[in-house]
């Protein structure tokens, strides 16, 4: 599904991506961790297309098409949904009316007629129900004075309504207690299947307890220095992000 | 009567086209306005059309759209039209009395002055003065003050006719009252139209006014309204703005509120060519409230100054201003935002936000606040941003699948939402919502567009 090969990326002519090799197929959880700044958010904007972030080498292949020149909405439409470390709140842009739109551009994209008004209330129902969003919370502005985490299970009810083949969530445990975590977690493993698949950008092992990983990569100074399965993450959280410094 | 005005001597020509006319004038009108004449071209001498060096006129040459050889009338051309064929009403649910002004004079779609069953009276100023001189008497004239603007003094000079509505003591209103000012003229037009709404204690007005041009001439409206709000009373006043760019428009306000009474009165200008709007308002009894609301979208050359003026003459009052400008292309805008705290208006809450979006790197605003306070137990405060889109939101917007031309409009839209959501009638709310959204869109044209749903004349 995904490839991506020797990926370079720079802001302001600092590197930060410094040649990132991964491949993800359909069906599977990749989990990237590694210590703060070591590119894991560049690596997740640079996916959705975050135009700040120079690519500067390599490739990204995405269902056979050249991702990287693709515009972020077209990203979007293709399957690809990007879960915000830090959601962007937007005052007077409705839930419903954001939502509205986003699910038929996609469907305008892919040929398929606007939904009606009503399916769309239900499909909105159904999906805030998996992750426990409060129903005043849909009527509101855009994450406007959401809490922390009603921010985050707001990313997660958006992930739902898209049902995209490739999920990317940076860091969307940050700053969740162990409720949240849960309510997070298994709303991501009830959208999982064998055709879509979901990268976890996290700092913790902890949400990895919840999010079973396939695979874990570790992503130090803009490369990925060691992949494993899901013992890596074990082994990480014992012996500390040092172990890896050290190493490299 | 055409002339060709001079920058140099505009302030003598006009002077003297009224010493031309003043006798057709007196013989015209009702003592009312007459007596308030001399005096006020008098102070139009002296003082003349503002220029830039006018501190309050800092950011726009009115004298520059008088430049224009308007034809100018003291008395009302027959301009036939048949308002069926001009209006249809397409706001669900909005059933109002409407009231037309035709180039400033009263247009007899209905009777000239009417009194409803509750006691309301609407029709036209000039008939009014007539048939009830002593509601002028104790009105007009009392709250815009032309010996401190050019402009209200020259309106004053000159004034004849214009909307007039009376609600008596404690009446509420059950339709909305809408007045249309339609310019449809075979030729260019100055016009200026004189309006004054009273509310007595303990009453209720919804007024709504529309501006169109129907006709594809250069005009010029200098108008001027008075509002009495009296004790307890309430006023909701929205005035939307949607002439061509060729229709220049200065518009004068002034809101005068006694003890207790609650005001909203709010401008949208969708369309335009040069235009300036002066709202004041003096909040005179204690516990009165105001919110004066402006929302403006520009582009091409346009130009839309906003000059706001609250007196806080009275203790415990509150008073809100908030005003948002789009601007795109090469449009430029202008906020003035004045505040006085009279010695003991104690008390008072005074806010004022004046926040801005530049599309192009060539659109250009100017804001400013004034704030005088002399009371010390008062708190006010007030903030400006002139900026663009948030980058932020509208990566975010993409990453949903939202192109960046539609998240641009979800964004402008959202922007402009603020004010809008003001609106208090529900049907003119959706309507007015809808209105911006094309507008942003560029599906707006000049004609099609108003509550109202002109037919295409132009």
């Amino acid at each position: 599904m995904l490839e991506i090969r020797n990926l370079k990326a720079s802001i302001d002519g600092k590197e930060i991506l410094k040649g990132i090799n991964l491949t993800v197929n359909a069906g599977e959880v990749h989990a990237i961790m590694g210590p703060n700044g070591s590119g894991k958010s560049t690596l997740a904007a640079v996916l959705a297309g975050r135009e700040v972030f120079e690519v500067t080498g390599g490739e990204v292949t995405y269902c056979g098409q050249d991702l990287l020149s693709m515009a972020p909405e077209i990203r979007a439409r293709e399957g690809i949904f990007l879960g915000f470390q830090y959601p962007v709140e937007i005052p007077g842009v409705s839930m419903v009316n954001f939502m509205r739109t986003a699910v038929n551009e996609k469907r305008k994209y892919l040929g398929q007629p606007e939904m009606g008004a009503a399916d769309f209330l239900k499909l909105m129902r159904d999906r805030k129900a998996l992750v426990d969003l409060d129903t005043s919370l849909a009527n509101r502005s855009v994450n406007e004075g959401f809490s922390g985490g009603e921010k985050k299970r707001n990313e997660i009810f958006q992930m739902a309504m898209l049902e995209p083949k490739l999920a990317i969530l940076d860091e969307t445990d940050s700053g969740l207690d162990i409720d949240a975590l849960k309510t997070v977690a298994n709303g991501v493993n009830r959208l999982k299947n064998k055709e879509n698949a979901v990268i976890v950008i996290t700092h913790y092992q902890r949400l990895l307890d919840y999010i079973v990983p396939d695979f874990v990569h570790v992503l130090f100074d803009g490369r990925i220095v060691r992949s494993g399965d899901k013992r890596l993450a074990f082994e990480l959280e014992e012996k500390g992000y040092d172990w890896i410094r050290e190493a490299n | 009567m055409n002339v060709l005005l001079d920058k140099k001597i505009l302030d003598s020509q006009l002077t003297d086209w009224y010493f031309t006319n003043r006798d057709q004038l007196m013989a015209a009108s009702n003592s009312v306005f007459n007596s308030f004449r001399p005096e006020a071209m008098e102070c139009f001498r002296k003082m003349g059309i503002p220029d830039k060096s006018n501190e309050n006129y800092k950011y726009t040459d009115v004298r520059e759209v008088f430049l224009t050889p308007f034809n100018r009338y003291i008395e009302p051309r027959k301009i036939l039209f048949s308002v069926e064929d001009l209006f249809r009403c397409d706001i669900p649910e909005l059933d109002t009395e409407l009231v037309l002004l035709v180039n400033g004079w009263f247009y007899e779609n209905r009777p000239r002055l009417e009194v409803l069953p509750n006691g309301i009276i609407i029709g036209s100023m000039a008939e009014a003065a007539r048939q009830y001189p002593h509601i002028l008497e104790a009105h007009y004239s009392r709250y815009a003050d032309f010996r401190k603007d050019a402009l209200v003094a020259l309106n004053t000079g000159f004034a004849q006719d214009g909307t007039f509505i009376y609600i008596p003591k404690g009446v509420g209103q059950d339709r909305t009252i809408q007045v249309v000012n339609i310019l449809l003229s075979p030729e260019d037009l100055f016009v200026q139209h004189r309006n004054l709404v009273v509310i007595e204690d303990n009453a209720m007005a919804r007024v709504v006014v529309c501006d169109h041009s129907l006709s594809a001439h250069h005009f010029l409206t200098n108008s001027v309204t008075e509002i009495f709000v009296g004790q307890n009373a309430r006023l909701d006043y929205t005035k939307l703005q949607n002439e061509h760019n060729s229709s220049n428009q200065l518009s004068s306000s002034f809101v005068h509120q006694e003890k207790d009474s609650h005001a909203i009165f709010n401008t949208i200008t969708l369309h335009g060519g040069m235009i300036r709007n002066n709202v004041y308002t003096r909040l005179n009894g204690p516990g009165a409230e105001n919110h004066t609301l402006g929302l403006f979208l520009a582009d091409r050359n346009q130009h839309v100054d906003s000059y706001t003026y609250v007196d806080h003459a009275a203790p415990g009052c509150t008073s809100r201003q908030n005003f948002k400008g789009i601007l795109d292309e090469k449009a430029t805008g202008a906020f003035t935002g004045r505040i006085l705290v009279r010695p003991d208006a104690q008390k008072t809450l005074a806010y004022q936000a004046n926040n801005n979006i530049l599309l192009t790197s060539e659109a250009r605003m100017n804001t400013k606040p004034q704030l005088e306070i002399y009371a010390d137990d008062v708190k006010c405060s007030h903030g400006a941003t002139v900026g663009q889109l948030d980058e932020n939101a509208m990566f975010y917007l993409q990453t949903r699948g939202i192109a960046k031309r539609e998240a641009r409009l979800l964004l402008m839209g959202a922007f402009g939402h603020e004010i809008l959501k003001q609106v208090p009638v529900e049907p003119l709310r959706d309507r007015l919502n809808d209105l911006v959204d094309k507008r942003l869109k560029g599906e707006l044209s000049r004609c099609n567009s108003c509550p109202l749903q002109c037919q295409e004349t132009c």
